[in-house]
């Protein structure tokens, strides 16, 4: 299958009195379609790969494509427009915006690619959010949802403009296993009906093995790669 | 129009912030609009007082003491310059008034009635008899008859330095408000005062008024160049009241500090609330970012956020000021029951207080519009 992210040779240092390198040379491919995990211990730079491959952060050295295209030199415009169009991102911490309801956090990548939420991406949200079970209170403002509501807001947010891929950092890391369990069934439906790629990032070895691939990252490098 | 939502949903979010800011920038625009207006009414009362009943460009021989000969013709000339008002002629000359037992030093002033009228305002100003009706009739000023004790149907006269003498009947009483012109002027009809002082056909002066008296100098050369006569010369009250001059000036001058400081006061004050704003919403911004909304939005955010308070601000401000203008005029009144000054609200400057607010609190939206998009989202994912 054809790779839909691509690491060549990827460090990253951040700078400070004392420069601290937290990728050494990552070589790393993800399939476009595939159901992911990158595990590790507080501290491996787990995090920081995933910021650095979902162009949140740049690296220090090294390349990173998305679908084809290197990220790393992108200009910052390109870059939004990749991350509204290609990218959706599930943070463990919602991440919802205050002020707007359910339903218009759901709406907000489409807004911003098409200034306005046309009839069909409402329908669409609609959609996202009865998929999610969200239905009955999509009309809540965003602080008035539960935990496991607000998580499964952001999911459908991150669905809206149909992306390519899902990057999600511990997204349940703040939920209980049932609504975790929920949670990666949902991402797993998602991946088999959309073909849409996901890459989470997870502490949780057990989680992990509910993928169809394990990359371990320890020190910055990349311990163990198991496809199953 | 993605922009636009997040700026009024972020400033509903905030309200009692946004109520306090708008009210904030309405006492400010308030105080703009109510001394700019109090200063401007002021101004145009005190001119009005000053120099709104008389003339304010006149025509005069070029030599001392001549009068000017085909009057009528060179009034014609006045009249049809542009940006003229009403113009009268007069027959003017220095005499003495007696009652037989008094005499009293005087400046006899002869006019046609109804074409002075439109200057000077004096038969609004008769309080006691009328006009003069005839040849042999006399309007005499407040201070002057008190001081003669003379009264309405007396006779007076008038005698001239060159031996002119003439008796006059006392048709009126005028007060026009200013005690040197009630004291020293007396008013007769034009042929009498040609006769008294011997001027045939010829008067002293052409006098006209300017509807926008500032505009007084330039009509005033309009005028010499349109009679070009150099019989005459043409003066206006702005080269004769140097002095009152300066003092509007400095006054407008200081009306306009203390408006351009007002307006700083607006600027900083919403920069230095936007630049907070931008802080507290930093999180929001960096979530947008991370969604894929470029930087000139995530700006426009909060210049449109500057530009709402501002469109606020400025109109709650003006209908304050507005009201502090009425219950001024309304509450602030002299002994005789009239406003103390009477205020008017000219649009144009209220449409400029407006503008002026609005652009400004957009302005003060530039800084922080800037500081957000130099948010990067990953401050923000790192952050939490």
């Amino acid at each position: 299958m054809a790779a839909i992210i691509e690491l060549r040779k990827v460090e990253k240092v951040y700078p400070g009195p004392v420069p601290t390198k937290v990728l050494h040379g990552i070589d790393l491919t993800f399939e476009a379609g595939s159901f992911n995990s990158i595990i590790g211990a507080s501290g491996s730079g787990k995090s920081t790969l995933l910021n650095v491959m979902s162009t949140l952060d740049r690296p220090t050295s090294g390349q990173v494509l998305l679908n084809g295209a290197r990220t790393d030199t992108m200009k910052k415009n390109a870059l939004a427009e990749l991350r509204n169009e290609t990218i959706g991102f599930v943070f463990q911490f919602h991440h919802l915006l205050p002020e707007f309801t359910a339903m218009e956090n759901v709406l907000l990548p489409q807004r911003i690619s098409d200034g306005r939420a046309t009839g069909e991406a409402t329908a669409r949200a609609e959609k996202l959010l009865g998929l999610m079970g969200l239905s009955k209170v999509k009309d809540n403002p965003s602080t008035k949802l539960s935990g496991g509501q607000q998580q499964r807001t952001a999911i459908a947010r991150a669905l809206m403009n149909r992306p390519k891929i899902i990057f999600a950092d511990e997204p349940t890391g703040n939920l209980d296993s049932e609504t975790s369990k929920t949670i990666y069934r949902l991402f797993r439906n998602i991946n088999a009906k959309l073909r849409t790629t996901f890459v989470i990032v997870t502490h949780d070895r057990r989680i992990a093995e509910e993928t169809d691939r394990i990359v371990e990252i320890q020190d910055g490098r990349i311990a163990m790669d198991v496809r199953r | 129009m993605a922009a636009l939502r997040i700026a009024t949903r972020f400033l509903r979010h905030s309200r009692n912030q946004t109520i306090l800011i708008v009210v904030g920038i309405a006492v400010l625009i308030s105080v703009q609009v109510f001394v700019g207006a109090l200063i401007t009414s002021l101004q145009s009362n005190l001119v009005e007082r000053t120099v709104g009943s008389s003339p304010q460009v006149t025509v005069l021989s070029a030599r001392d003491n001549v009068t000017i000969e085909n009057y009528t013709d060179l009034a014609s000339r006045v009249a049809s310059t542009g940006d003229v008002g009403s113009v009268a002629v007069s027959a003017s000359g220095n005499a003495f008034l007696t009652n037989g037992a008094k005499v009293a030093p005087v400046l006899v002033r002869g006019f046609d009635f109804p074409q002075a009228d439109a200057i000077y305002h004096m038969l609004g100003a008769v309080y006691h008899g009328t006009a003069p009706q005839s040849d042999s009739q006399v309007l005499l000023g407040k201070e002057l008859s008190e001081d003669l004790s003379l009264g309405v149907g007396e006779d007076v006269t008038v005698i001239t330095a060159f031996g002119g003498r003439m008796d006059l009947t006392i048709s009126g009483l005028f007060d026009l408000g200013v005690a040197s012109v009630n004291e020293g002027w007396v008013m007769t009809r034009l042929a009498a005062a040609q006769t008294l002082f011997g001027y045939g056909d010829r008067v002293t002066s052409i006098e006209a008024t300017v509807p926008s008296i500032f505009q007084a100098r330039t009509v005033a050369a309009a005028i010499t160049r349109a009679i070009a006569d150099p019989d005459v010369k043409v003066t206006n009250w702005m080269d004769q009241n140097a002095q009152l001059l300066s003092g509007l000036q400095a006054q407008s001058l200081s009306s306009n500090m203390i408006q351009a400081f007002i307006l700083v006061s607006v600027v900083i004050a919403i920069a230095s609330i936007l630049s907070i704003t931008v802080l507290q919403k930093s999180r929001q911004i960096g979530i947008l970012k991370a969604m894929g909304i470029k930087d000139r939005s995530a700006s426009l955010v909060f210049l449109y956020e500057g530009m709402l308070l501002g469109l606020g601000g400025a109109l709650v401000g003006l209908l304050l000021g507005v009201g502090l203008l009425t219950s001024f005029t309304t509450f602030a009144k002299g002994s005789d029951g009239t406003p103390i000054i009477s205020i008017s609200l000219d649009t144009v400057f209220l449409l400029q207080s407006f503008l002026i607010a609005f652009l400004s609190a957009t302005v003060a939206g530039v800084l922080p519009a800037r500081k957000s998009s130099r948010l990067s989202p990953i401050d923000v994912i790192r952050g939490s």
